[in-house]
């Protein structure tokens, strides 16, 4: 039902895979990782994105392509400076085509702990028209 | 000469070959890590990133998804352990899963620290899935400044 539009290479770091592109703002993208389990009622997506906030996440689904974006701010500790790196921070993007309809109206999201839930309920499926054939 | 920085830093071991201890840290990543099973591919979960301070070490890991209840942090002399567990996410009978990447499962690492800290003034946050732990030397272990008198 959900197929990964855009394909990147893996690399290291928790959850996060590879950057997508340059942005303009000078931050590597990542593709973090994601579940998707769909349910009779709809499409649950969990996606991780540490760092962060409620406020940082843009979501938009237009065409049965849905995008995810977060925005990480970045943070030094104050009076501190790196000494040692295994992860950076980034953005994260993820693109995803839904093959059912979605009941755009009642899409929920929210991102707690860093986590993104979103819950995609599907449309009411149109009723399939029954044509009958008469004999001549 | 202008060689060498003037920070408080040059006169500290650690400080004065930063990439030994960076060397010896990533040995043990390497190595005390969690079984594999546990459900992370990477050798070293979390991702740890460490920030240096004057007297003090800050460490900041990603745990997205966790629950500050769920993180267990133990500091003894100069080694730190974290460890803690996610749980899969519950879903009905009927569910199908299309996509299972992130990781569940326990999770231990310990993590050499560049020096002793003081167990009693540890600190730690957790906010939008980052941890902070802040670890500060203790006063007697510091460096001193040794003045030099002329004769």
């Amino acid at each position: 039902m959900t197929q990964d539009v855009v394909k990147k290479n893996q690399s290291q770091g928790n959850g996060n895979a590879e950057m997508a592109g340059e942005t303009t703002r000078g931050h590597p993208v990542f593709r973090p990782f994601t579940d998707i389990c769909e349910t009779e009622g709809g499409v649950v997506i969990a996606v991780d994105m540490p760092g962060v906030g409620q406020d940082d996440v843009d979501i938009t689904l237009e065409k049965r392509v849905l995008t995810i974006r977060g925005r990480r701010q970045r943070k030094t500790p104050e009076g501190y400076r790196l000494a040692y790196a295994e992860y950076e921070e980034g953005d994260y993007e993820r693109v995803f085509s839904l093959s059912d309809e979605i009941d755009e109206a009642n899409i929920k999201a929210a991102v707690q702990s860093g986590v993104l839930m979103l819950e995609l309920p599907k449309a009411e499926p149109a009723k399939p028209k029954r044509i009958e054939v008469k004999a001549a | 000469m202008a060689l060498y920085p003037t920070s408080a830093f040059t006169r500290d071991p650690f400080f004065r070959d930063p990439f030994a201890a960076m060397r010896r840290l990533q040995d043990e990543f390497d190595r005390a890590f969690v079984p594999r099973s546990a459900g992370y591919a990477q050798a070293g979960f979390p991702a740890v990133n460490m920030w240096q301070g004057e007297h003090s070490i800050a460490l900041t890991a990603e745990l997205p998804g966790f629950k500050a209840d769920d993180i267990d942090i133990q500091v003894k002399e100069d080694t730190l352990t974290i460890s803690g567990q996610r749980s899969a996410p519950e879903v009905g009978e009927k569910a199908v899963w299309h996509l299972r990447e992130r990781p569940t499962g326990k999770f231990a690492r310990t993590i050499r620290l560049p020096f002793r800290v003081d167990a009693e003034s540890v600190e730690a946050r957790f906010r939008d899935g980052v941890l902070e732990i802040e670890l500060q030397r203790p006063a007697e272990d510091r460096p001193r400044r040794i003045a030099v008198k002329s004769a």
